[in-house]
C-alpha cells in the first residue's frame, strides 16, 4: 500500500500508477491519489474542517476552495454537525469517516482504503460501507485491502486473494465462489471427542462420497455440495448423527479459507 | 545535492505546513506568550537581581554593567530555546506520536518541504520573540548602541541555526527518554557558553569547547551588536551559523526522508 | 481481605513499593533532573558569576557558598513537583494505575500517601547526593548541614500535595506547561537562591514571602553556613508544615472527586 501511495520506493520491479512511473513522479501521483491508512493519522490539534482544509493546502488547492470542499465533504460523511469539534472525542467511525473525507479533498482519481473498517462497530461499518459505495457509483476507484471477505464481497467489483506477498486467485465475488468452492455448504457440528483420531478419520472417509470436498475442522466437518439439502438428507441416510446441521451459501470465506489454507498465520 | 533538492521545493506546499502550525496556535497563545517570557524572567532575575551583586564585568577593553552584558546573550538563548523546543518536542511529538506526517507526505508534500516548513514555521515565531525581548531590552535601557536593531535578524539567524540542528537531532531521536539529552545540551550551552561570563573568565583549556557551541558565537554576535562593538570577525561567527543551517537542513532532509519514507 | 487493610498506613507502604519498584527501572532516566541539572547551575553560575561577585564581599560569604544551599532546596522542590504532574496524570488518564488500585482493598488515602512518600524520597535521594558534592565544593560550614534532608523533604511534601491536587483536577496535559513556566521557573527565580530577597522591590518581596521554596532557602541556607537562628527556622519550618497539611487534604479530596465520584 505505501508503495502504490508512492511513499515508500519499489522493492522490486517496476511500478505504474495512473500511467506514471512511481520512482520518478512521486509528488505528481501522490496529487492524484487519495489515501485512507489503516491507522488514522488525523491532526488531533485541529478541528474536524480545519482537519480538511490543511490537508487541503498541502495539494495547494487555494484557501476558498479548500473551505468549500471541506463543508461538502463533511456533509458527505455525515459530520458537518461537528465541524467545529475537535478530533479526540470522535467516536472510531467518526475518525474513520473523516479521514475518507480526508482523502477526497483533492478529488483523486484513485483512492486506497487500507483495511477501512478494522476496529468498527457494526452500524459504524455499515455506514462506512455506504458512503464508499456511494463514492463507486460516482465513479472513484477505490482500491482497497481488507481481511473481511463480506467486505470484499460488498465493496468490490475485482478481487485479489493473496496469500505471503503472492496472488493466488483473481476476479469478482461470484467468479472467485464459483471457481473455488461450491454452491453450498453443509457444516455437521459433532462432538470434539468424535472428529478426534482415528474415530474422526473414519467419519471422513464416510461421508467423502457425498460431497465434492470436505474440509475438517476440530469441531466441525464442512461439505462442499451444490445440493445442501440433498447431502444432509444422505447424512441422515447413513444414520450419523451430528449435534447440529446448517446449510449455507457457500462465500469468499471459504474461497479465502481453501486457497490461503487454514493454519494460523501470524 | 542539497541546492538541487531545493530547487524543486515548492513555496506553496511548505506554506501549507507553516499555515496548519500558525492555525494551531492562534488558539495556543498562552503558551506561545510563555517562550517570550522565561528569558525575561532569567534577565530580570539573574541580570538585574544578582546583577547589582555582580557590578560590572570587562568586555572588548572595557567594563560594563552586568544586566547590560547578560541582555543580549539572552535574547541569543531565546532564539536558541525556541528554535530547539519547537523542532525537537514539537517535531518528535508530530512524527512519532501524532503520526501527521505520515498523513502529509501522502500528499504532494516532499520531506524537504516538511522540514522547510517547520523551519519556516519556527523562525517565524522565534523572530516575533526576539522583536518583542528586543524592544523590551531597549525600554529597560540595555541596548547601548543603535546597532542594537541588527541584532534581531541577528537573532533570527540564530534560530535558523538551532532550527535547522534541532530537525537534523530529532531524527536521531528514538523515545522521550532521549530528551534528557537534548535537556543537557541546552542546558549546558545556556550556561556555559558565554552567556553569563565572559569568555576570558573560563580556565583556558574550557575555551576551545566553549568556542565549539554555536550559541557562543550567536552571543558573541549579539552581543557586539547591543555594545556597539563590530569587527570583521562577526563575520566569521555568522559564517559558522551559517554552515549549521546548511549541515542541519542536509541532514534532516535527508534522514527524514529515510524515516517516513521506508 | 480486611486483614490488608487492618493496620492503617500499611496500604500506603504497598502502594511506596510500588513506585519504588518502578523507579528501579527508570532512576537512570531522572539522572539528569536530579542530580546532574543542579550541578550545571552550581557551577554555571556559582563559579562563573561568583568570581566576579566575590570582588564585591557584599554577601559576607563567598558566592557559591551562598548558592548552593538555595540550589539545593530549589532542586528539591522542581522535583517535587515534577513528579506530581505528568506522573501523576498519566496514571489518571493514560495508565489508569489508579483505577487498577482501587479494585483492590487500596483506598484513596494509601494511594495518596504512598505516592507522596515516594516524590518525597525522589526528592530526598537527590538532595543527598548534592549535599556530598557540596561538600567536596568546600560549601558545607558546618554539622548543622545534615538538619537539610529533612529540611528538603518537608520542602517537598508541601510542594507536592497541593500540585497532586492540582493535577486530579486536570482533564488535559495543556496547564502543565503553563505551571511550569509560570509558577515553578518564576518561584525559582525569585525566592533567594541566587540573591538575598532584600535586593527585590517590596511588592515582588511580599510575593516571595509567601513562596514556600524561600522558607526552604532560609532553613538550608542557614544550617549549612552553620548559622541558624531558632525562632525563624521554627517559623519558616511551620510555614511550610502547614502548606505540606493544606496541601495533603486538597490531594485527598482532589483525588476523591477524581477516582470515586
Amino acid at each position: 500500500m505505501r508503495m502504490i501511495g508512492c511513499v515508500s520506493p519499489p522493492s522490486a520491479g517496476s511500478l505504474h500508477i495512473l500511467g506514471l512511473d512511481a520512482a520518478t513522479h512521486g509528488p505528481a501521483i501522490r496529487s492524484r491519489l487519495g489515501v485512507v491508512p489503516q491507522q488514522d493519522s488525523l491532526d488531533v490539534e485541529l478541528s474536524l474542517a480545519e482537519n480538511l482544509t490543511v490537508y487541503a493546502r498541502y495539494f495547494g488547492i487555494p484557501r476558498q476552495v479548500a473551505r468549500d470542499r471541506a463543508a461538502e465533504l463533511l456533509k458527505f460523511v455525515q459530520l458537518a454537525d461537528r465541524a467545529d469539534s475537535k478530533v479526540e472525542p470522535l467516536s472510531g467511525g467518526m475518525k474513520r469517516r473523516l479521514t475518507i473525507a480526508r482523502a477526497l479533498v483533492n478529488e483523486p482519481d484513485l483512492v486506497l482504503l487500507d483495511e477501512p473498517t478494522t476496529g468498527l462497530d457494526p452500524q459504524a461499518r455499515h455506514l462506512v460501507w455506504e458512503r464508499l459505495y456511494r463514492l463507486k457509483q460516482r465513479g472513484v476507484t477505490l482500491v482497497l485491502t481488507t481481511h473481511y471477505m463480506d467486505e470484499a464481497e460488498q465493496l468490490c467489483d475485482r478481487l485479489v486473494v493473496m496469500d505471503a506477498g503472492r496472488i493466488v486467485a483473481e476476479g469478482s465475488p461470484s467468479q472467485l465462489i464459483a471457481r473455488y468452492s461450491s454452491r453450498e455448504v453443509v457444516e455437521l457440528r459433532f462432538g470434539l471427542d468424535d472428529l478426534a483420531g482415528p474415530a474422526g478419520a473414519e467419519l471422513v472417509k464416510a461421508l467423502e462420497p457425498l460431497a465434492d470436498r470436505i474440509e475438517a475442522l476440530p469441531d466441525r466437518l464442512l461439505l462442499y455440495t451444490d445440493d445442501g439439502d440433498a447431502a444432509t438428507a444422505a447424512v441422515a441416510a447413513r444414520s450419523i448423527e451430528p449435534t447440529s446441521v446448517l446449510v449455507r451459501r457457500s462465500t469468499l470465506e471459504d474461497v479465502f479459507l481453501h486457497l490461503t489454507g487454514r493454519t494460523l498465520v501470524d | 545535492m542539497l541546492t538541487t533538492l531545493l530547487l524543486r521545493v515548492s513555496p506553496r506546499r511548505a506554506g501549507a505546513v507553516v499555515e496548519r502550525n500558525v492555525l494551531v496556535h492562534r488558539r495556543g497563545w498562552v503558551v506561545l506568550a510563555s517562550g517570550f517570557f522565561e528569558p525575561l524572567l532569567y534577565l530580570l532575575s539573574l541580570g538585574i537581581g544578582l546583577g547589582a551583586l555582580v557590578g560590572r564585568v570587562p568586555f572588548a577593553g572595557e567594563s560594563v554593567a552586568y544586566p547590560v552584558f547578560l541582555a543580549p546573550a539572552m535574547l541569543a538563548v531565546q532564539a536558541m530555546n525556541a528554535a530547539l523546543t519547537e523542532t525537537t518536542f514539537n517535531v518528535f511529538g508530530k512524527l512519532k506520536y501524532m503520526r501527521l506526517y505520515d498523513a502529509v507526505l501522502a500528499t504532494p508534500v516532499t520531506p524537504l518541504e516538511l522540514a522547510l516548513g517547520e523551519i519556516g514555521w519556527c523562525l517565524a515565531r522565534s523572530g516575533l520573540y526576539s522583536g518583542a525581548f528586543l524592544g523590551l531590552m531597549a525600554l529597560l535601557g540595555l541596548t547601548p548602541s543603535g546597532w542594537a536593531i541588527l541584532a534581531w535578524p541577528a537573532a533570527v539567524l540564530i534560530g535558523f541555526a538551532f532550527a535547522a540542528l534541532g530537525m537534523a537531532l530529532t531524527t536521531f531521536l528514538r523515545s522521550w527518554q532521549d530528551f534528557d539529552y537534548v535537556m543537557i545540551i541546552m542546558m549546558v550551552m545556556f550556561m556555559f557558553a558565554g552567556t553569563f561570563t565572559p569568555l576570558g573568565a573560563y580556565p583556558a583549556w574550557a575555551r576551545p569547547l566553549v568556542e565549539l557551541t554555536p550559541l557562543y558565537h550567536g552571543v558573541t554576535i549579539t552581543r557586539g551588536l547591543s555594545l556597539g562593538h563590530l569587527d570583521l570577525a562577526m563575520l566569521g561567527h555568522a559564517a559558522y551559523l551559517v554552515g549549521c543551517c546548511i549541515l542541519g537542513l542536509w541532514v534532516a532532509a535527508r534522514r527524514l526522508g529515510r524515516l517516513l519514507q521506508p | 481481605m480486611t486483614a490488608a487493610i487492618a493496620a492503617p498506613g500499611r496500604g500506603a507502604l504497598h502502594v511506596f513499593a510500588y513506585h519504588l519498584i518502578g523507579y528501579r527501572r527508570t532512576w537512570w532516566g531522572t539522572a539528569f533532573s536530579s542530580f546532574l541539572l543542579p550541578l550545571i547551575y552550581l557551577a554555571g553560575i556559582g563559579l562563573g558569576v561568583g568570581g566576579y561577585v566575590d570582588r564585591g564581599h557584599q554577601l559576607g560569604v563567598d558566592y557559591l557558598s551562598f548558592l548552593a544551599p538555595g540550589v539545593l532546596a530549589a532542586t528539591g522542590l522542581s522535583i517535587a513537583i515534577d513528579e506530581s504532574m505528568y506522573r501523576v496524570y498519566s496514571q489518571f488518564a493514560w495508565d489508569r494505575t489508579y483505577e487498577g488500585m482501587l479494585n483492590t482493598p487500596l483506598r484513596i488515602v494509601d494511594i495518596v500517601l504512598g505516592q507522596l512518600a515516594f516524590v518525597v524520597f525522589r526528592a530526598l535521594v537527590a538532595v543527598t547526593v548534592f549535599l556530598l558534592v557540596m561538600a567536596a565544593f568546600g560549601t558545607v560550614h558546618s554539622g548543622w548541614a545534615v538538619g537539610v534532608l529533612p529540611t528538603a523533604m518537608l520542602l517537598a511534601l508541601a510542594c507536592a500535595a497541593p500540585t497532586f491536587a492540582f493535577t486530579a483536577t486536570q482533564h488535559t496535559d495543556s496547564s502543565f506547561a503553563v505551571l511550569t513556566r509560570f509558577v515553578v521557573i518564576p518561584v525559582q527565580l525569585f525566592s533567594g537562591v541566587f540573591f538575598p530577597i532584600a535586593q527585590l522591590p517590596a511588592g515582588v518581596r511580599v510575593l516571595a514571602w509567601l513562596s514556600p521554596l524561600w522558607h526552604g532557602v532560609e532553613v538550608c541556607r542557614s544550617l549549612t553556613l552553620g548559622t541558624p537562628r531558632w525562632w525563624p527556622v521554627l517559623g519558616h519550618l511551620g510555614y511550610l508544615a502547614l502548606w505540606a497539611a493544606v496541601g495533603l487534604v486538597l490531594a485527598h479530596r482532589a483525588f476523591r472527586r477524581r477516582l470515586v465520584v
